[in-house]
């Protein structure tokens, strides 16, 4: 599924210009950012020992949270899996006879499939976020943590509104957005309850914040009687002044801004002393599969992050296959070690091999997470299988040819052989200008589109023993 | 400058050792240039990179020992490959973490091990070979080397020295070229499309020679370009800087 999606993206120019555009933008923006900090170079370190320190007392910092949350009056649910966390939201949506849902730009909603479920009992649901509102209305998936529209064109924006909204077409980005803001308008005022995620939650004041640049969060947590907010259970941060630091980074990874353009703070519903708020608040922390992750060394880096999309803004096999080749809610490189990890290594194996190691993901880390080691622990696990991960070994014939590889190599006798009837090999091979134009099985998707140099005559270890070390 | 008086030995990429044996002849050209007095195990193969990167973690051990034992005797060891350097300097130890000992003869290894443009310019402190290449020569930083080893700034520094030669940079010279070992083959059709922007990058440079310091993304940059008949050659910075 991978590859062939990954093939059908490859082939669509519009996503391409779409996916070079946004990585031509994003990436150097986020690049410089970091170069100019207040707090100097180090602000980046500095912070993944903040996350990492969270991580570490994820016990300390929930129970933190989820007393202060109750003490404003909040209500407070941990969720073990995503079927625990829709049933809770279901729970919630049913004692509150909600009819209307809007929501705000979450991934954990996506990660547990909240809409469908939603849908599933009448109720109506509403993304509220532009792009999101657009996929939605197109009936697909987002493609960018961040843009979830990305691959979609004005042009395509224009003629679903037409369709859906009965606007009178246009493609011109401002009257489009305006559209959508005269249709959501109505469905925030119609909302009973409103859904968003956490994008980061602090333990010390027991608050959680939402990110947004189109207010789209602060109408929808606002606006309605109930709000539901969803946090997958690692998004916390111990004391107001790691949050902040954390927080801007995010924004930074994310979209390259100093800070979000409407970054709110939500402790619990609205009390007499605020009136602006909802009726009932509640936050649902959710597991899913987090604590496996927590619980392994190898792998609980992958807890510190904070889903901003930086990465996938400057790697270079997204920027070609886009996001639904990952088949999951987080693409990119975070997608390529966190899918494994929440849903299965075996199953989502493409994506943890799919990779070219390149680093470009480490670097734009606005929290220099070390995707590219963990990319090749999954690797290690599919070779040789792991019992704790439930993972079968993967691909016998290539285990098979590294097993054959790795006694020829250790002994330069054979391999000096193998290399000798490689040469022999080589020339009943078509090619033309020096170079093969065709190789077999396993190195055939080599020349689907490149040639590839012959064996030497001689190798470099022939020469030097030849001359004996002197000159060339 | 006590490297002067070492002893180098040079530890061929695989890739070099069969397919562009005149890489390393290049390197060895450039140091005895120097005054050095090299080595060469001539029973070295692979350094076990390939199967490391695609998870065969027991094979790669394998090519991990079997270096240890070849090279553990060198004072200082020298390779035209950023990844290969890449892969003893980070990845050997990263193997043995389980074994004491080797772990310990793994550290001792890395430590001595070193990038080709990163042993003249940052451990012999030279940067002018007095080299001349009258070309319009454009650099691809290979991945591991630019960001694993942070090799960057060393061979622009030796490539601006070289006589006659006109350097342009190309549009993302630091962006991955889509080889990623097995990638290249098990995922052929990104690797390609992530190919064919570099090489787009490259053409569109108007240099008529691309060099780096790694044969292997140079490999499957020059694949395309033979495929595409582009008159764009291929070189190793050894190969430039022993241009006279």
């Amino acid at each position: 599924m991978y590859k062939k999606t990954a093939k059908k993206a490859i082939a669509d120019p519009i996503l391409q210009s779409a996916l070079s555009g946004l990585q031509g933008r994003l990436g150097p923006a986020t690049a410089s950012l970091y170069k100019n900090q207040p707090e100097g170079p180090d602000l980046r370190a500095k912070a993944h020992a903040y996350r990492r320190k969270a991580v570490d007392n994820l016990d300390i910092m929930l129970v933190t949270l989820a007393e202060k949350i109750r003490q404003n009056g909040g209500e407070v649910h941990f969720a073990a899996t995503a079927s625990d966390a829709v049933a809770i939201c279901l729970d919630i949506a049913e004692k509150n006879n909600v009819k209307h849902v809007v929501k705000g730009k979450s991934m954990v909603t996506e990660e547990i499939g909240l809409n469908r479920a939603l849908m599933d009992k009448g109720i109506e649901v509403n993304e509220t976020d532009l792009g999101e509102y657009i996929i939605q209305l197109a009936g697909e998936k987002p493609s960018h943590i961040v843009a979830p529209a990305i691959h979609k064109t004005r042009k395509e924006v224009g003629q679903l509104f037409t369709e859906k909204l009965g606007t009178p077409y246009t493609d011109d980005p401002p009257t489009l957005t305006w559209d959508a803001r005269q249709a959501l308008r109505k469905k925030f005022m119609a909302a009973d309850m409103g859904v968003s995620g956490c994008n980061l939650a602090c333990a010390e004041t027991g608050h959680i914040t939402t990110v947004s640049n189109e207010g789209n969060i602060r109408m929808a947590t606002t606006l309605p009687r109930v709000h539901v907010a969803f946090m997958g259970m690692e998004r916390i941060a111990a004391n107001l002044e790691e949050h902040q630091a954390i927080l801007r980074l995010m924004s930074m990874g994310a979209a390259a801004q100093q800070i979000g353009g409407y970054v709110s703070y939500i402790g619990g519903p609205a009390a007499p002393d605020h009136a602006d708020g909802p009726a009932s608040f509640h936050l649902v922390i959710l597991d899913n599969g987090r604590s496996r992750i927590l619980a392994d060394e190898e792998f609980r880096e992958m807890l510190c992050c904070i889903r901003c999309g930086a990465c996938l803004n400057v790697c270079p096999v997204y920027g070609k296959i886009g996001g639904h080749a990952y088949g999951s809610a987080y693409t990119g490189p975070v997608g390529a070690v966190v899918t494994p990890l929440l849903g299965g290594i075996n199953e989502a194996s493409n994506l943890c091999q799919g990779e070219t190691l390149c680093g470009a993901c480490r670097v734009a880390c606005p929290l220099e997470l070390n995707l590219p080691r963990m990319l090749l622990a999954l690797r290690a696990k599919l070779s040789e299988g792991d019992s704790r991960w439930d993972v079968k070994p993967k691909s016998r014939p290539e285990k098979m040819l590294f097993q054959i590889w790795s006694r020829v190599n250790c002994n330069r006798k054979f391999y000096d052989i193998l290399l000798k009837l490689g040469r022999l090999i080589q020339k009943t091979m078509p090619s033309s200008n020096k170079m093969i134009r065709r190789l077999p099985w396993p190195f055939s998707g080599w020349t689907r589109s490149r040639d590839m140099k012959p064996l030497a005559e001689k190798t470099f270890m022939e020469l030097w023993k030849k001359n004996q070390g002197g000159k060339f | 400058m006590m490297y002067k008086k070492k002893k180098v030995t040079l530890f061929i990429q695989c890739l070099v050792d069969t397919l562009y044996p005149e890489v390393a002849e290049a390197m060895v050209s450039v140091l005895e240039d120097l005054g050095l007095e090299l080595d060469c195990p001539t029973e070295q193969t692979c350094c076990g990179q390939p199967a490391f990167n695609a998870g065969h973690q027991r094979e790669a051990r394998a090519a991990a020992v079997k270096f240890i034992e070849l090279f553990e005797d060198a004072q200082v060891i020298v390779s035209p490959s950023g990844s290969c350097v890449n892969m003893v300097r980070h990845h050997y130890p990263d193997l043995f973490m389980a074994d004491p000992s080797m772990l310990e003869r793994a550290r001792a290894v890395a430590a001595k091990t070193f990038e080709f443009t990163e042993f003249l310019v940052d451990v012999l402190k030279i940067e002018n070979f007095d080299a001349r290449f009258p070309a319009k020569v454009t650099y691809h930083d290979s991945c591991h080397l630019n960001r694993y080893l942070g090799i960057h700034h060393q061979p622009r520094k030796l490539l601006a020295n070289i006589r006659e030669l006109e350097f342009i940079e190309m549009k993302d010279p630091d962006k991955c070229c889509g080889f990623g070992g097995t990638f290249a083959v098990k995922y052929a059709d990104i690797s390609s499309a992530i190919l064919e922007e570099k090489v787009q990058n490259i053409i569109d440079s108007g240099a008529t020679v691309v060099t780096g310091c790694d044969m292997s993304c140079l490999m499957n940059i020059q694949g395309m370009l033979s495929r595409k008949k582009a008159q764009i050659k291929v070189m190793h910075i050894a190969q430039l800087l022993s241009a006279k």
